[in-house]
């Protein structure tokens, strides 16, 4: 089993095998290599294709989660420049799971907020895989606030399992820091556009993703708990995790269809890790286009609209009033 | 007052054991969980489900929350007209549809989250409470919806808002709009806090994950009931996840006092003289006077 493909990509880790050994056979045969392997790399498109027209939520979460799919700072390498990191709480620690950071895109100002995984073992242990303490969100709420008080417009990277369940992150009190980013975020005065373009782990995804516009990447997902963990205490049994993200509706289409997130990003043919460059160029042009839908708006008027769909969550019904 | 002279005079036949099973009749006595004594439940109502030989506060639930917290007069009720609602049509081993009845049936309650209009010893305010044997008083539009509401009234009445919190957190059965919830009930609090309307949370036991990471942290003034366990994740996720012994008292009012996370630890049964005391000062008013 090739490790770069997931088991229901299989069929197509072979087919890129068999393209791969053909090229290497090269010259020295008689039929026409070159025919033969574009005939096959058509095969494998198509293969691709209907693989992926059919994704199931599970399997759209195992791409969500891919060793290999880009991170924040894979995006912000591609989609903007003059990058300068932005460092710290103010108060305990730097938490490497969180970054941010002012940037400029296509020349105008923003301020970036997004989780961060790692690479190999080293890096996740240095970012805990992207699950963020406490002090990960009081660095994201001042960032925020440095970017009201001058007017920039924020951008959020939302990529985490959720946020760290510590001994520690306890201590320091993690639901407040939570809290306090849904109570700032909703009130900010500047543009706030929130992108899943990973994991969107329940709470600790959240606290980055109250804006005007959340978006998706096309195979990435956003869930109260992961399949698992509502797996094991819905069902009782960790192996029904399929069914558990079936029945929470965690993919793009099903959170569009229900009205909770805005818009999705397509991604390459294959999900994002098979081309960076095309994920980052079509993220890059959404949020182009969501800074400028919210120029013809006044202050009053975002904040307000922000207000109008926060409070409007939720589907429930209504009894008439007896008598 | 040591018992022991009367416990003495007893003859041993009606003497209370607490370490043997008799037939008690059902309802009419109660055991304390923490310390075992068998107590008088109407003895123990009185004296609002706190047990009277060790202090333990036992759960109590959305409508006799607000009942023992609220002046005894007329009440209003906001959002009660307003039901769950099975969108996603979510089944996990049991459908969520039958568990919303099983937990109607068992309550009497629509839903997890009571909201009330009424006054605290005259001084008119809102509260809200959980009622933790629905459904764990996990969070879902509903709670959402009604808390909102009872805000919104609130803020236009100009009243202090109340909340006692007891929770497991958001309703996985309604996926990521239960998470939502916690956008919108933060929401609603900035608001509240720009128009200085004192919000005062009351963390009792338990309150965990997403409501305690949103409005039941956002408090102006948070007080806990002793040894609530409130936090984010769960003691026994937060063993699995760092696989070493959690310390004593972890989670609890009193640690979450020592670390700074609330304001005060008070018992159930000073409640009503302190939140009216602290909203009447944070609203520059009078003191209620004493009788």
């Amino acid at each position: 089993m090739n490790p770069n493909y997931l088991d229901f990509e299989q069929p197509i880790a072979e087919l890129e095998a068999k393209i791969e050994e053909l090229r290497f056979v090269g010259d020295d045969s008689e039929i026409n290599i070159g025919e033969e392997i574009s005939k096959l790399e058509e095969k494998s498109r198509t293969l691709t294709q209907s693989i992926f027209n059919k994704l199931d939520a599970w399997q759209t979460s195992k791409l969500a989660r891919h060793p290999l799919r880009p991170y924040t700072l894979d995006y912000i390498q591609r989609i903007f420049t003059d990058f300068q990191e932005l460092h710290g709480d103010r108060a305990f620690a730097d938490d490497e799971a969180l970054i941010g950071g002012l940037a400029r895109l296509d020349g105008t100002p923003v301020m970036i907020i997004g989780h961060q995984k790692g690479r190999d073992t080293r890096e996740n242990i240095r970012r805990n895989f992207g699950m963020p303490r406490p002090e990960g969100y009081r660095k994201a709420l001042r960032l925020m606030k440095l970017a009201e008080r001058f007017r920039i417009p924020i951008i959020t990277f939302i990529d985490t399992p959720g946020a760290y369940p510590g001994i520690n992150a306890e201590e320091r009190n993690q639901s407040e820091a939570i809290a306090r980013n849904l109570f700032e975020m909703s009130a900010l005065q500047t543009p706030v556009v929130c992108t899943i373009i990973g994991e969107g782990g329940s709470g600790g995804a959240l606290a980055i993703g109250v804006g005007d516009r959340v978006m998706m990447l096309q195979y990435s997902t956003y869930a109260v708990i992961s399949p698992e963990g509502c797996a094991s205490i819905l069902w009782k049994k960790a192996d029904k995790a399929a069914e558990a993200a079936e029945a929470m509706g965690i993919t793009a289409t099903s959170l569009r269809d229900l009205g909770l997130i805005d818009q999705i990003i397509r991604e390459p043919l294959g999900s994002a890790h098979r081309d960076i460059d095309e994920a980052a160029r079509n993220l890059k042009q959404a949020l182009v286009d969501a800074l400028e839908s919210f120029e013809k708006l006044s202050m009053e008027q975002l904040l307000e609209k922000r207000y109008q769909r926060l409070t409007s969550y939720g589907e429930f019904l209504e009894e008439k009033p007896e008598g | 007052m040591s018992p022991s002279w009367f416990e003495k005079l007893m003859p041993s036949s009606i003497r209370t054991d607490s370490s043997t099973k008799r037939g008690v009749p059902e309802g009419l006595w109660t055991k304390c969980p923490s310390c075992n004594a068998v107590l008088y439940r109407a003895e123990l109502e009185r004296n609002l489900d706190v047990c009277p030989k060790c202090n333990y506060h036992m759960r109590i639930f959305g409508r006799k929350r607000l009942a023992i917290f609220l002046d005894e007069d007329a009440t209003e009720e906001i959002g009660a007209n307003l039901v769950p609602y099975d969108k996603l049509k979510f089944k996990d081993s049991k459908k969520y549809k039958d568990r919303l009845l099983q937990a109607q049936k068992n309550t009497g309650e629509k839903d997890a989250l009571i909201a009330l209009k009424g006054k605290v010893k005259g001084v008119p305010l809102v509260a809200v409470a959980f009622d933790f044997r629905f459904m764990g008083g996990s969070m879902g539009s509903v709670v959402g919806e009604r808390f909102l509401r009872a805000a919104t009234l609130a803020m236009e009445e100009g009243l202090p808002f109340v909340c006692f919190s007891a929770s497991g957190g958001a309703r996985m059965q309604e996926a990521l709009f239960s998470l939502m919830q916690m956008a919108k009930t933060s929401a609603v609090l900035t608001r509240l806090a720009k128009k200085r309307i004192p919000y005062i949370s009351v963390l009792t036991d338990p309150t965990m994950g997403g409501v305690s990471a949103s409005f039941a942290m956002l408090g102006d003034v948070h007080i806990a009931e002793p040894k609530a366990l409130v936090g984010f994740a769960g003691p026994r996720v937060i063993e699995q996840t760092v696989h070493e012994k959690l310390p004593e008292g972890f989670q609890r009012s009193e640690f979450l006092l020592e670390h700074g996370a609330i304001d005060m630890v008070v018992d159930r049964r000073d409640l009503r003289d302190r939140i009216a005391s602290l909203v009447l000062m944070l609203a520059n008013k009078p003191a209620v006077q004493k009788v």
